[in-house]
């Protein structure tokens, strides 16, 4: 297979108009003509839609929410990042893309991060346009932070819920194509299939999960907006539902999955409490800016702390070990988030772990509150330790915070071109469901910029070159392949409900959960990633002949619906260790014990390593075939990242 | 901690309906609610039963979907969403009461799981600035004095999840439109179209079969993202403003 990233020609700072140039148009006429499904409401989908809908397609938008505003994108709390030098500290679109690069660990590509970083500009006009309520300066401006240890203040936010107000907007120009008829709205709806024709994407295959009924849906081009795939490990900061089955069923019908093994393990999330924990709460990272990390220096000391013999404020600071200051004196506590995540494990590991289950360390805000005073701290964190104090019961005014890294983003995904097409025709994918912009690694704020950069100024030009050369006719749902395609989806789910076993999905789930963080989670290896291949097999054998559900099809079951999730996270996980298992390199988020450099810190393998993998499904139980794309690297010099 | 949950079940929107007794001996206070009903759940499955049906998704008090009444309150005793209210909120051997929204504009789906669809629709008639993307203003050429889009914040910050009209004797939702209109209204950008977007929301909402305002405030003190009462003062100016300078009267 010849994988074809179509990057233009030219200089990197002309690609993108050179492009927009050259691509075919589609009459304004006739752009309705042509259905677009678009599956997922989130920044990139809700967008996308949006801006299908106002150029004059018809469009169809999926969510299995209620309703297409509570999309995950909503949970995002710390900003956005804009190109737009707005505060003259030197910020460039060039600067821009070169952070993203280098964040990335260099294993994304250089024309899709240009991109990015030069429509990042457009965005934040779009948004105030629509009215959404960024931080301003008392002059009236925008304001700007700088945000995850960029050296530049290029981050847009709207307090901690800067992804809400970012949503909302897109949901507002949504809502406003569906008043107009442009856009036909199916919430609670979870597509279960993607339906090929000659080859083509032309449709998906749904679930309303109120009636159960499997229902057809047939458009000239399919786009898939359906986030990423953390909840493969049970526990994550996703929401409960998010979840990868249209990704991994569309992979199943012919799209390659790119770099699954790259996650992101976010280092300040709330601990786990005890067994019961359903997901896991992440703090804002603007919290380690005047919080210092600490264990104490004694497995006994810690012992002591976890069965609450001493408290932590009466140990002295000479039996305290502020490793990230320690380690890393120029960066201290502001290390990227996989170093500060790394080192947190190495101490639990260590035995030093600090709460009931040794799987915390402190975050600690005395010395803060000494230098400037309870008030400002306050003030600048004040709805962050009030969140805090709710689910834990501390207060962090009094004691520590504990914190743990968390699962929080995936940087893989599904194979796309510099058009945002997979490798099948008429197949998109767009913000975290594809893999293109983040590498290995991604930067903090820059998410919430890819979404609405592929949604709002990206696809909605480079579908028109496809569909351009298509003809009008539109494919019945009453073809073979479409009846098919629901054939399939209803044996599945007619086989899960007959499974009757003696486990439920979230048991089955919480195992598949705790492989992954094992082995495939902030540290790999060799010997534990084939051990977690045998094992997640041996979790999907049983799996099938064990799992117990309750009720029909017929009726809302969110049994069911969780079950053919994590029938896909099942295949999807076995994936992604096969990708950790043959990347033998470390790289941002990715870990491979076996490759470290003296100290103990990543090392990559540029050589042997500078690739995109992508996966080729080529049916049950064999194994998947591994294409790679190379990455060419013509502006940037890759070096070793440092934070000593 | 013991717990005694009554909690409604409804098989679907034509069943009938009734409480249901569950009870539950091994409850850690650092449990979510929710995360007490996973629990039962678990229970409930591995036992051939039927789980309780709720909404949920992100968990973290910002995506709206969680909604039921604990103990007649819209989320229960602290004013913050179900998803984020925890066990220790309660004490040990407490009797626990749980219920879907009831409001004729959001029917009963299955036990705990309400229709709110016309939340969306109410947003469709005009919750928005009507610009298409692209071809907009430098986003530095529309200043707004801080107050102004504070202000506009504080009311963009409702997430939806129709606790107001829950807690609304005559399930009312004037303070979720009124905190749309309001955000738009406040802002340069939403000034163009405010007359028609006050008018259109007002008529959809009432379409919908929300009830009257009589001030009674249950609404606002129960919203779990403390939206003002004031929007709505806000909201009736602008729809007594936009009656009276309308084309339409
Ligand atoms: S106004 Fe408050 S209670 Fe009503 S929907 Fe918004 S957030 Fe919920
Ligand atoms: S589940 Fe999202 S607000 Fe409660």
């Amino acid at each position: 297979m010849n994988l074809d990233s179509k990057i233009p020609e030219g200089p990197l700072a002309e690609k993108w108009s050179k492009h927009k140039f050259n691509i075919k148009l589609v009459n304004p006429a006739n752009k309705r003509k042509y259905d677009i499904i678009v599956v997922g409401t989130g920044l990139a989908g809700a967008s996308a839609a949006a801006s299908f809908g106002e150029l004059g397609y018809n469009v169809k938008s999926f969510c299995f929410q209620d309703s297409p505003r509570r999309a995950h994108s909503i949970a995002a709390q710390g900003g956005i990042n804009a190109a737009k030098n707005y505060q003259n500290d030197g910020d460039s679109v060039f600067r821009l893309f070169y952070d993203t690069i280098k964040g990335g660990d260099y294993r994304s590509r250089e024309g899709n991060v240009y991109r990015l970083a030069e429509v990042s500009v457009n965005i934040i006009d779009q948004c105030v346009a629509q009215g959404v309520p960024f931080a301003r300066e008392y002059g009236g401006l925008l304001a700007n932070r700088s945000f995850g240890g960029a050296q530049v203040s290029r981050t847009f936010y709207a307090r901690g819920q800067t992804g809400q107000q970012l949503l909302l907007g897109a949901y507002g120009a949504l809502s406003r194509q569906i008043a107009n008829g442009k856009v036909q709205m199916y919430s609670r709806h979870e597509m279960l299939d993607l339906v090929l024709v000659d080859g083509k994407a032309r449709g998906i295959v749904t679930r309303n999960l109120i009636t159960g009924q499997i229902e057809s849906h047939s458009a000239h081009a399919v786009v898939l907006a359906t986030g990423g795939y953390g909840n493969v490990f049970f526990l994550s900061t996703n929401a409960m539902g998010s979840n990868a089955t249209a990704a991994w069923r569309a992979h199943k019908k012919g799209a390659l999955m790119a770099n699954p093994c790259f996650t992101q393990i976010h280092p300040t999330c709330i601990p786990v409490s005890g067994d019961h924990q359903s997901k896991l709460t992440l703090m804002s990272e603007s919290l380690r800016n005047d919080g210092r990390v600490w264990v104490p220096k004694t497995v006994e000391d810690a012992e002591k702390i976890r069965k609450g013999e001493i408290r932590p404020t009466d140990l002295p600071e000479d039996k305290r070990d502020y490793y990230l200051e320690e380690r890393y004196p120029s960066f201290g506590n502001l290390v990227p988030r996989d170093v500060a995540s790394r080192n947190a494990k190495n101490v639990c590991d260590e035995g030093r772990g600090v709460n009931k289950t040794g799987l915390a360390v402190f975050l600690d805000f005395a010395d803060a509150i000494k230098r400037d005073g309870e008030d400002t701290i306050r003030g600048k964190y004040g709805n962050l330790f009030d969140m805090y104090e709710q689910i834990t019961g501390d207060n962090p005014y009094k004691t520590p915070m504990k914190i743990f890294p968390a699962v929080h983003y995936t940087m893989g995904g599904l194979w796309v071109d510099y058009n945002l097409m997979t490798n099948v025709d008429g197949l998109y994918s767009i913000g975290e469901a594809n893999f293109s912009d983040h590498g290995a690694n991604r930067l903090g704020a820059s998410a919430l910029m890819q979404g609405l950069a592929d949604g709002y100024f990206v696809i909605p030009y480079t579908i028109g070159d496809y569909l351009a050369k298509m003809p009008y006719d539109k494919v019945p749902v009453t073809h073979e392949a479409f009846k098919a395609a629901e054939a399939n989806v209803k044996e599945k789910i007619d086989k899960l409900l007959s499974i009757n076993g003696s486990k439920t999905v979230d048991q089955f789930h919480k195992e598949l959960g705790h492989i992954m963080w094992e082995y495939c989670g902030m540290s790999r290896n060799e010997e534990g990633l084939k051990k977690a291949k045998g094992m997640i097999r041996e979790l999907r054998d049983q799996f099938w002949k064990d799992l117990r559900l309750v009720g029909t099809n017929d009726e809302l079951n969110l049994s069911l619906e969780k079950a053919n999730r994590v029938a896909d996270f099942m295949e999807l996980g076995e994936l992604m260790v096969d990708d950790a298992l043959h990347r033998d390199e470390s790289c941002g988020g990715h870990f491979r014990e076996e490759s470290q450099t003296e100290e103990g810190e990543a090392k990559r393998k540029d050589d042997e390593f500078s690739f995109v993998s992508a996966w080729e499904y080529t049916g049950p139980e064999k194994p998947e075939v591994l294409h790679k794309e190379d990455l060419v690297f013509e502006n940037v010099k890759l070096t070793q990242r440092s934070y000593k | 901690m013991k717990i005694t949950l009554k909690v409604w079940r409804q098989k679907n929107a034509a069943d009938k309906g009734g409480f249901q007794t569950y009870q539950l001996d091994n409850v850690s206070p650092d449990m979510s609610f929710l995360e007490m009903f996973d629990v039962l759940n678990e229970e409930l499955l591995s036992k051939g039963e039927d789980p309780i049906h709720f909404d949920h998704d992100c968990r973290e008090g910002i995506c709206g979907m969680c909604s039921m009444y604990i103990n007649g309150k819209p989320h229960g005793p602290k004013q913050t969403t179900t998803c984020q209210l925890h066990m220790r909120s309660f004490h040990d051997g407490q009797t626990i009461t749980v219920e879907p929204w009831r409001a004729k504009a959001f029917p009963v789906v299955k036990d705990l799981v309400v229709d709110r669809t016309s939340f969306d629709r109410i947003i469709q008639a005009g919750g928005y600035v009507s610009v298409n993307t692209g071809g907009v203003p430098d986003a530095n050429e529309i200043p707004i004095p801080k107050k102004v889009a504070d202000e506009a914040f504080d009311s963009a910050t409702c997430i939806g999840c129709g606790a107001c009209v829950a807690a609304c004797k005559n399930a009312s939702a004037m303070l979720f439109v009124s905190a749309k209109i309001s955000q738009l209204a406040m802002l340069p950008q939403g000034k163009v179209e405010r007359k028609t977007r006050a008018e259109q929301m007002i008529a959809q909402m009432d379409e919908e079969g929300f009830g009257a305002c009589t001030n009674t405030g249950a609404c606002s003190a129960e919203c779990p993202k403390e939206i003002k009462l004031e929007n709505i003062a806000r909201m009736n100016r602008e729809f007594y403003t936009a009656k009276a300078k309308s084309e339409n009267v």
